[in-house]
């Protein structure tokens, strides 16, 4: 019993003091806060860095993680020797679902560690910067950012994609486009044209009707449920929700359970249901995406929704995920239809959705001078013009798409005719947790739930995350 | 002591802390938390998620480590003692070889069999196309689990068996008893203890596994969120780390009142015992 009582006496002192320790912990020691000192290390000789980004040679993104370790590392290595700086550039590969890479840097970040200079896709910059994890870039590197010769050759719409409260905290690395991707050879087996272009989403679903008559092939998939995770909202539900004229978030409030928004999962319902022109199962396995990219590889599956990413990296002959040899003969692609001519977002007849990836300095790093000077270097004209060596991509910049994507069909496809018609993402830190919102009602559609049902789930689902104080229209 | 302090009570107090929070992962709730009291508890009481969880996770704990271990395991301890040598070193081996080979392998093992386009299975059983993960998902990982940990209770029951004294069982012999009899008059009641030790630790492994993740994912539509799973995706996919530090905190209350049943139970159990055995097979 005297044991017990000393026990219990050093557990209150021991309770007393961790929860004061806790109550200084939470102040001061999460993660950077606005950027140290610009200055901090400026005339260091000797110097490390580190990328971090969700590439990896021989897996995801693999051109990008290849021009990082062939050209970046030693070319700005060689560089920095010229003038006496011995740098050092390390690369911390990654190659896993964007999900998995955005908790990793987010703990990274808020722990005060993480890699010099770190890739992030734009929709995360609200949250990340709201938390403190990452700072305006002229807080971090100083003003010497404002006079950098790029911003002139990004445009604005671009640069948004980095962009909160209106200061950058990251620079672009580029945009993308969405288009549905059809396999031309099924397509002539199923009697469809070659230059096939549906104009409403009834014309999808007859294109599904005359697929499905052939064996051993799924007519379509439209990205569904929480397991693909951002790929089914931007590759599913918003661009159909812009083709129904709506957008996620409009006037400053959310789109609750809106015609729209019971429109998009009724076409889900259709795609799903009893028809099942789509697997259905598909959209629940924990690797989806990489099935419905083999499939298509395979010339398994029609058609598919995607960005210039798909063509890029997942069926390039050269280095794709899934190589397809004669991409070139046999990948078609489209615009996605808005739901009938003229009813998409702003009277449109065809839509799309576009995102961006961009590159942020950590605000906890040792060289903030050294990490802009890679930074800007990683982002010249002569660095874009390395990087499309390998593989063409849009780049944020336009003296470098001027010329680079002439010899590319899709990518000029979607610098010309999507782009211009295309739509993005709110940049609001409430954005990611809707966004799961979403998820799940598509994801419960192809599960069987009906649209009306899954649509009032998804208004509660809303109102659970921003409140329902009038900050959502239906 | 201190030991105990800083790995122990240091990150339960901090969770306590946390659980009280409303602390993301970003956004602005991930600079300056606010202090909620107990509305993370009472949120996850009242979330329908949770529950499902909390009734997944005790099937889960049921069927794979009660019943499926324990039974496989005390089963394959019973047959190995009668096997020769050999034979029954490879025996061990291979149940042993599924305990040791690190999860992330084994989810890749299981993975492939179970695939629903190439799997192995399917092509064993002739069942092409069926998506075990999907349409039977809770009894993959029932079944997984039992495969991947039946290796323990394999081990402790084996060593029970051995410290039956050879005698009883002569004498069971001699008195004409059958297996069953056998079982239920000499074994049961020499190995009471150990059966009881097996079970509060298999359970309490079970209970926090993770390892399903790697399977499944908690999918298809949460189907397989057993605790640990739901805490993860609570605490890092959705980012409300306040609500994963209070799930976790309930987590640990539950594993406590298992832990204190059984040691109650095991406490009741040693009296009957003691003076009829040495110290050392009471403690193996």
């Amino acid at each position: 019993m005297r044991l017990n009582t000393r026990l219990g006496g050093t557990a209150a002192g021991l309770l007393a003091a961790a929860l004061v320790l806790a109550a200084c912990g939470s102040d001061d020691d999460d993660g950077g806060s606005g950027g140290g000192d610009p200055s901090l290390n400026a005339d260091a000789t000797e110097v490390t860095l580190t990328i971090t980004d969700n590439s990896i040679v021989g897996g995801k993104n693999t051109e990008g993680a290849e021009w990082i370790t062939n050209w970046v590392i030693p070319e700005f290595t060689a560089m920095q020797a010229e003038k006496g700086v011995d740098v050092t550039v390390e690369f911390e590969e990654n190659g896993v679902d964007d999900e998995d890479y955005k908790t990793k840097i987010a703990l990274d970040l808020q722990s005060g560690g993480g890699g010099d200079i770190i890739g992030i896709d734009g929709i995360w910059t609200g949250e990340f910067a709201e938390a403190g994890y990452i700072a305006p870039l002229t807080d971090v590197a100083g003003d010497a950012v404002e006079d950098w010769e790029g911003w002139e050759q990004i445009p604005e719409a671009v640069q948004q994609a980095m962009t909160f409260d209106d200061q950058a905290y990251g620079i672009p690395v580029g945009t993308d486009g969405r288009v549905i991707y059809v396999n031309k050879d099924l397509f002539a087996q199923a009697g469809l044209p070659d230059d096939w272009q549906p104009t409403s989403w009834d014309e999808i679903i007859q294109a599904a009707e005359a697929l499905k008559q052939i064996d051993g092939v799924t007519p379509l998939q439209i990205n569904a449920g929480v397991p693909m995770g951002e790929a089914t909202t931007m590759q599913g539900f918003l661009p159909l929700l812009a083709g129904a004229g709506e957008e996620i978030w409009a006037d400053d409030t959310w789109t609750g359970a809106s015609d729209g928004v019971t429109e998009v999962l009724d076409f889900y319902g259709q795609v799903y249901g009893d028809s099942a022109y789509g697997d259905a199962l598909l959209q629940q396995e924990a690797q989806g995406r990489d099935t419905s990219f083999a499939m298509f590889a395979a010339g398994e599956l029609g058609m598919l929704i995607e960005s210039d990413y798909f063509w890029r990296s997942v069926v390039n002959p050269d280095g794709g995920i899934n190589p397809m040899p004669n991409r070139d003969e046999v990948v078609g692609w489209a615009k996605i239809p808005a739901r009938e001519p003229g009813a998409g977002l702003d009277g449109q007849d065809f839509v799309s959705m576009s995102g961006g990836t961009g590159r942020v300095i950590n605000p906890n790093t040792e060289f903030p001078q050294q990490a802009w000077e890679l930074m800007m270097f990683m982002n010249s004209a002569e660095a874009y013009e390395a990087q499309l060596a390998g593989v063409p991509r849009i780049t944020p910049r336009d003296d470098v798409n001027a010329t680079a994507l002439a010899g590319d069909p899709m990518l000029s496809f979607i610098a010309e005719e999507v782009l211009p018609i295309t739509a993005y993402r709110p940049a609001l830190a409430l954005y990611p947790e809707v966004s799961v919102a979403l998820q799940e009602a598509t994801g419960a559609v192809a599960a069987g739930t009906s649209a009306q049902d899954a649509a009032s789930e998804y208004q509660s689902a809303l109102e659970g995350i921003v409140g329902d104080d009038g900050s959502i229209s239906d | 002591m201190l030991v105990i302090a800083v790995f122990l009570l240091f990150p339960a107090i901090w969770t306590l802390y946390l659980g009280l929070t409303n602390w993301r992962l970003t956004g602005l709730a991930a600079r300056e938390p606010d202090f909620v009291g107990l509305e993370n508890y009472t949120d996850a009481l009242s979330d329908p998620d949770f529950r499902n969880s909390l009734l997944l996770t005790l099937v889960f704990v049921f069927f794979s480590a009660i019943v499926g271990q324990s039974i496989l395991g005390f089963a394959l301890a019973w047959i190995a003692r009668k096997l020769r040598p050999a034979l029954r070193s490879v025996v061990e081996t291979v149940v042993l070889l599924a305990w040791i080979i690190p999860a992330s392998v084994v989810a890749f093992l299981w993975l492939a069999l179970l695939d629903r386009r190439e799997g192995t299975l399917n092509a064993l059983l002739g069942t092409d196309g069926t998506a075990w993960l999907l349409e039977y998902p809770m009894q993959s990982i029932i079944v997984f689990n039992i495969w991947n940990g039946t290796a323990f209770s394999m081990l402790l029951f084996s060593s029970a068996l051995a410290s039956v004294p050879p005698s009883q069982f002569e004498t069971a012999r001699m008195a004409g008893a059958g297996t069953f009899a056998t079982l239920r008059d000499v074994v049961l009641p020499n190995i009471r203890g150990h059966i009881l030790t097996n079970t509060l630790l298999i359970t309490l492994w079970t209970f926090n596994v993770f390892a399903p993740y790697l399977i499944t994912a908690g999918g298809p539509q949460g189907r397989t969120e057993i605790l640990g799973v739901y805490i993860y995706r609570v605490a890092l996919r959705d980012g409300a780390l306040g609500q994963g530090a209070a799930l976790s905190l309930i987590m640990i209350i539950i594993n406590l009142v298992v832990a204190a049943v059984y040691l109650r139970l095991l406490g009741r159990d040693r009296p009957s015992r003691r003076g009829r055995k040495s110290t050392r097979e009471r403690r193996a």
